[in-house]
């Protein structure tokens, strides 16, 4: 009896940390449907008209169009570099591995408020401007070592016999690549891409360091709005930032499993 | 293998040299930035002098921020701990189906912007907020309670941003032992309690020591909670770094500050790697 009642209370524990860590975010996507002119309780019906309004605000569509723009370019350097140096530690002994895999990993332990002050004094060192091309190499060096991480994890099942197997059957080295290594590297390339596309895309504090006015992202952009107060606008940007980010891991989920299901 | 010794660095060398590049000489650079001069109009004067240092720590002003920043992380451990080990242990032992959908649940708000959901705790806890919102409308109070710019609400902020990283950390740690071990201590006669005591709990320490570690140097850096949360007396470190370097473009005395940070950090870090191995943490940050 004494274990069941025990068991219950560890699930009650359970349930209201979930609560406590999703409360917040739900009501965000409730204040956003208040047509009230304060993004706050009482709810006074239900409206989109702040979505509307979203869509009409042309600095937060063109803050999207680079958040998204600098998440994709970010996504592709990443993954890149990320894919080539994981192949390194999953397929290669050499010596100092693990020194420098822990190396390539340690900038998760460095605070961005760090990061950003470093790159950018160094760029004023180059007497270089701040510029979109500050954000991009920042954003590879944020998210680098998380695409490191998950693709390493996922790049067990890529084994070298595969390989020697289709060279042995008379393929050349790129038909090798194109027909056997490429497929099997495909899911690792998507999760590591989307996994880098919502770290770059929801980054802010490293950000507030490197933007401009001219090129805000989206996060950088709703802190400007946060300063003067909470408004119903920012709820209803909170919700489609929610639902983006929501998707993105999902199908980043979904596709890691399907590839660690295949193998 | 010594015939395809020169591969790996191939492959490798894109990720080393960016990092090598955008990192490591960059932060060379804030060292060395730290010991330059400031003169009266704002230029910067290459010299090798502590008095930024001296600076920081001449009167109580600035050391009290960073006594703050170890203090509130501190707090953040403690409270994540306290809430983390046991939906941790939840996982662990839970022979719901549901499971796997509860993990990914935890995850997902690592994945939700960190800055909607550091202001959505304005929603809950400004004055018309939901609580207070509540607490009028039903009259248990007259005026709403003032909840937000404490470090109350700083903590609350860092709790849910953090609360995940610990979580995973111990269930990562309690999923790699051995069921068997648990069962024979049953079968020798322990209660359950006796057996999460003398088993569970000790086995399960290194995923909590990682958890923790975790969480402290990520608070300590942390600049968005205490900015939007916080109030003018909740300031942390990375608050200072952050205005004295955008807001006064004093870099020489920025760069100190970052550097003493650094510091604490990289003691946290380098004694605990010492004596418990820091690859636990990378370990359950590959998630899944």
């Amino acid at each position: 009896m004494r274990k069941v009642s025990g068991w219950s209370l560890i699930r009650l524990y359970t349930i209201m940390i979930y609560i406590f860590m999703f409360a917040p975010i739900a009501v965000v996507v409730v204040l956003s449907f208040n047509p009230e002119q304060f993004g706050s309780f009482p709810m006074k019906g239900f409206s989109l008209k702040w979505f509307f309004k979203l869509a009409q605000n042309q600095t937060i569509l063109i803050a999207f169009k680079n958040s998204i723009i600098l998440g994709f370019l970010t996504a592709v350097v990443s993954t890149a570099f990320g894919i080539l140096a994981s192949l390194a530690f999953v397929r290669y002994n050499f010596p100092g591995k693990n020194t420098l895999n822990t190396l390539l990993l340690a900038p998760i332990m460095i605070p961005e408020v760090i990061l950003g002050v470093a790159l950018l004094l160094f760029i004023r060192w180059l007497q270089q401007p701040k510029s979109f091309a500050l954000l991009v190499i920042g954003h590879v060096v944020l998210t680098l070592p998380y695409v490191l991480l998950i693709v390493q994890a996922r790049l067990g099942g890529i084994k070298k016999e595969y390989e020697e197997a289709a060279q042995s059957l008379g393929a050349n080295p790129f038909q090798t690549f194109k027909e056997v290594t490429l497929p099997l590297l495909t899911p690792a390339i998507m999760a590591g891409m989307l996994f880098s596309f919502t770290i770059s895309f929801d980054d802010i504090t490293a950000t507030l360091f490197w933007a401009t006015a001219q090129n805000q992202t989206v996060p950088v952009k709703i802190f400007g709005m946060l300063r003067n107060s909470i408004s119903p606008e920012i709820n209803a940007l909170g919700t489609v930032m929610i639902i983006l980010t929501i998707a993105t891991p999902l199908l980043a989920g979904y596709l890691s499993r399907k590839f660690s299901k295949g193998t | 293998m010594t015939k395809e010794g020169w591969k790996p660095w191939a492959l490798l060398s894109p990720a080393l040299t960016a990092v090598f590049l955008l990192l490591v000489i960059p932060v060379c650079f804030v060292v060395v930035y730290s010991f330059w001069l400031r003169s009266p109009t704002g230029a910067e004067i290459v010299a090798f002098q502590f008095g930024n240092y001296a600076k920081f720590f001449a009167d109580s002003f600035y050391p009290a921020i960073l006594l703050r920043t170890i203090r509130v992380s501190l707090e953040t451990v403690a409270i994540c701990l306290v809430m983390g080990y046991i939906p941790a242990y939840f996982f662990y032992r839970s022979t719901t189906r549901f499971k796997a959908l509860l993990l990914l649940l935890i995850m997902l708000p690592f994945w939700i912007s960190f800055i909607i959901r550091t202001m959505s705790w304005i929603n809950i806890l400004g004055d018309t907020g939901l609580i207070n919102h509540y607490l009028v409308k039903s009259g248990i109070l007259s005026q709403p309670l003032s909840m937000l710019y404490n470090e109350g609400s700083v903590l609350m902020g860092l709790i849910q941003y953090l609360l995940p990283f610990m979580i995973l950390n111990i269930y990562v740690s309690l999923e790699g032992i051995d069921k068997s071990l648990l069962e024979a201590a049953r079968s020798m006669g322990c209660t359950e309690w006796q057996a999460f005591k003398e088993v569970t709990l000790p086995l399960s320490l290194p995923g909590v020591s990682a958890g923790c570690l975790l969480v402290f140097v990520l608070t300590a850096g942390t600049y968005l909670p205490p900015m939007i949360l916080g109030g003018p007396r909740n300031e942390m470190i990375a608050n200072l770094i952050f205005k004295r370097v955008i807001g006064t473009l004093d870099w020489p005395f920025g760069s100190a500050i970052s550097v003493i940070l650094l510091g604490l950090l990289l003691i946290i870090v380098w004694t605990y790697n010492r004596y418990l191995g820091i690859n636990q943490i990378f370990k359950s940050l590959q998630g899944e």
